[in-house]
């Protein structure tokens, strides 16, 4: 049975005396008001990155893939590192959104529209990995299929690789779609206040003349709830065929039926640190810990430590497996080029090890889970150890192939090849500092949904039914006749 | 141009516009929308309208990917071109589902976002009426439809008896056209401040 109102046992997801206008007005004001200092410092060192990037961009383009350090032997290197990274980050969106809407989880209102907006930004920054690695740029489009004058010589669709252009670009669309839908009536809000013309107009323009009709919110709800429907097998399609451009090759290392949901933890392991670092900047700068509280912090966390343990598993499973195989080339890889210490790469498998797979339990403790400090470290600390996971996955299977003749002895990223990563830091930023400024961060009209049922002045209120039966309080509500809004009008 | 006359009814608390919506219906007013800041559960129901089909087109959309992505690999690689890979098979069915899958997400997606945006005639640079400017803020907006016979003060005055914590008499352009919003349409309240 659904309850109107929820138990007081349950930690209020919207903290303080709050009421629908108040909820509007700490939301949306801080897209009204000037940028700070802080925000223009910010951004323009965003913007700083962002230009270093298009110049090793430029680089790359015009004098070749010569400018990376690759080599025949380690022909993916930091570009795929970069590239698989982004794309788990870009993970923890949709999943917060598709997955956690099909499961119920009332706190997910608090974060989805930034995880939402991170992810978009997070596979934009994805998708310049593989196409600049083509090389020359310019054939980019040789990739869609479509009946060209060459032959007409198609796609390979049996190749893993081209899978990826599908799933990425129906994830990247879809994720944009979702996003965009549940912006409109928090487009439509900020038009409705707006005091200048301008912003009028192009809020106005963004909200594509949402009214709010009782008919359309209708049809948002099932858009929303089949969009989430749609995206959650999606999400998990989509690093599953990022892990198939690994698993369907013959490269011991790589070679693994346990990819595609080893690679869908770590890609939700990663995109929660983010939504965490991020997340726990932007409710001290705008002022927003009664939406994202720290009980929302502790759910993340949870999530965090669950799937660091996952990718845990998945760690131990491949050297367990390196042995149990009594494969030579499988061994090698995973006892000699990553575990063992001392090998050439065996510092960034022992890095990932202690990044994703040790730091990580601090979060058993419900202290450390509470602690924002504590959060903020250990989420970066999480996606430096996924990258590194990234890089071992990729560089520790390349560099000892099957013939000692091409072994290469040590690859080290050219300045471009780090400027090109530093660049893609850069795009996310400027993306997320001009959504942090001017989008509504937090989804005002779902805040607003779970207000009466979640919140903390309406559950106060509750409390008396509660405590005389649980009969009684299973039954209020259905007849809308218990909590008034009257209180700060 | 459809210019009608509408009797607006501000509510500021779902508790009272469930039984008021009973009421004016009861009482055999034909409601035009009721325009809400969030999705109010029931509310739906409440006016008497439909369930929406618009998960049905999303499955129609769906299947159109579906067979998209099927019938143009099959016939790329078994007809138009086939190639040699290792010998295998040219219907390399299993090979085919990832991409079968993205297709089908992505068509039934866009076709049901499109479909969404002209079901409710959603795009840029459409501009509706807007009954309160605070609909999309904290008030919950019950706009009635006049006819000739429709006392309008008698309407008004049921309203408040209701719950309604506003009542006005709007004559306005029900459907939508493309505009910008000039300065007459920012909230009156503000108009001082840019005066000042």
């Amino acid at each position: 049975m659904h309850l109107k109102y929820e138990s007081q046992l349950r930690e209020p997801l919207v903290k303080g005396n709050k009421n629908y206008h108040q909820v509007t007005e700490d939301i949306i004001s801080p897209i009204e008001a000037k940028p700070t200092t802080l925000w223009y410092v910010g951004f323009y060192i965003a913007v700083a990155l962002l230009m270093f990037g298009v110049y090793s961009v430029y680089r790359e383009v015009t004098y070749g893939i010569g400018q990376w350090n690759l080599n025949k032997t380690i022909g993916w290197g930091w570009d795929i590192t970069n590239f698989v990274w982004w794309v788990g980050i870009g993970h923890a969106g949709t999943l917060i959104s598709a997955i956690l809407l099909l499961f119920r989880q009332g706190w997910r209102t608090g974060v989805n529209r930034a995880a939402e907006a991170m992810t978009i930004f997070a596979v934009m920054c994805a998708g310049q990995f593989p196409i600049f690695h083509m090389g020359r740029v310019w054939m980019a489009f040789f990739c869609l299929p479509y009946a060209n004058s060459r032959g007409p010589l198609w796609v390979n669709f049996n190749s893993p690789l081209l899978w990826d252009v599908f799933a990425i670009s129906t994830y990247f669309t879809v994720s944009l779609l979702f996003w965009y839908s549940g912006l409109l009536p928090d487009f439509a809000t900020v038009r409705d206040r707006a005091k200048t013309k301008l912003r009028k107009n192009l809020y106005g323009t963004a909200a594509f003349g949402w009214t709010g009709s009782t008919k359309h919110w209708q049809r948002h709800e099932s858009l929303s709830l089949v969009l989430a429907g749609l995206s959650t097998p999606l999400v998990l399609s989509v690093h599953t065929i990022v892990s198939f451009d690994f698993a369907t090759s013959v490269i011991p290392g790589w070679h693994t039926t346990i990819f595609p949901p080893y690679f869908v933890a770590g890609a939700i392991f990663s995109g929660f640190a983010m939504v965490q670092s991020l997340m726990l900047i932007v409710r001290k700068v705008f002022a927003l810990e009664d939406y994202i509280t720290l009980g929302h912090i502790e759910a993340m966390n949870k999530v965090i430590v669950l799937t660091g343990s996952i990718v845990g598993i998945a760690y131990l499973t491949e050297l367990f497996m390196g042995w149990y195989s009594q494969n030579k080339f499988e061994g090698y890889t995973f006892w000699y080029s990553r575990a063992y210490l001392f090998s050439p790469y065996g510092w960034s498998y022992w890095g990932m090890m202690a990044c994703n797979v040790l730091s990580p339990q601090i979060f058993w403790f419900r202290k450390m889970r509470r602690n924002v400090f504590v959060t903020f470290f250990m989420s970066v600390i999480v996606n430096i150890g996924m990258w590194f996971e990234r890089f071992v996955i990729i560089v520790t299977s390349l560099y000892r192939d099957y013939l000692p003749s091409s072994w290469s002895v040590y690859y080290s990223p050219s300045k471009y090849e780090i400027g090109f990563y530093l660049g893609t830091f850069g795009l996310f930023f400027t993306c997320f500092f001009l959504f942090a400024k001017y989008f509504p961060v937090i989804a005002v009209a779902e805040i607003k949904y779970v207000l009466k049922t979640t919140g903390d002045n309406y559950k106060e209120k509750m409390g008396h039914l509660e405590h005389a039966s649980a009969e009684v309080f299973a039954h209020s509500g259905h007849g809308h006749t218990t909590v008034d809004n009257h209180s700060s009008n | 141009m459809a210019i009608k006359k509408f009797v607006v009814g501000c509510f500021d608390n779902e508790d009272t516009l469930f039984p008021a919506v009973k009421k004016v219906r009861t009482a055999g007013f034909k409601i035009h929308d009721i325009y809400t800041p969030f999705a109010v559960h029931g509310l739906d129901h409440a006016m008497g309208l439909r369930e929406t089909s618009l998960h049905t087109a999303g499955f129609i959309y769906g299947i159109t990917g579906t067979t998209t992505a099927l019938s143009c690999i099959s016939w790329i690689f078994t007809k138009d071109w086939p190639l040699n890979i290792g010998g295998k098979p040219h219907f390399a069915l299993p090979a085919w589902i990832p991409i079968t899958f993205e297709l089908t997400v992505l068509f039934a997606a866009v076709g049901m976002v499109l479909t969404f945006c002209y079901l409710c005639q959603l795009a840029p640079f459409v501009k509706k009426h807007h009954f309160h400017a605070r609909a999309t803020d904290d008030l919950f907006v019950m706009v009635i439809e006049c006819t000739d016979k429709t006392n309008t003060d008698d309407l008004q005055a049921f309203l408040t008896n209701s719950g309604a914590v506003e009542t006005d008499l709007q004559i306005a352009e029900a459907d939508w056209w493309i505009g910008s919003y000039d300065e007459d349409e920012l909230p009156l309240e503000n108009k001082k401040v840019l005066a000042a």
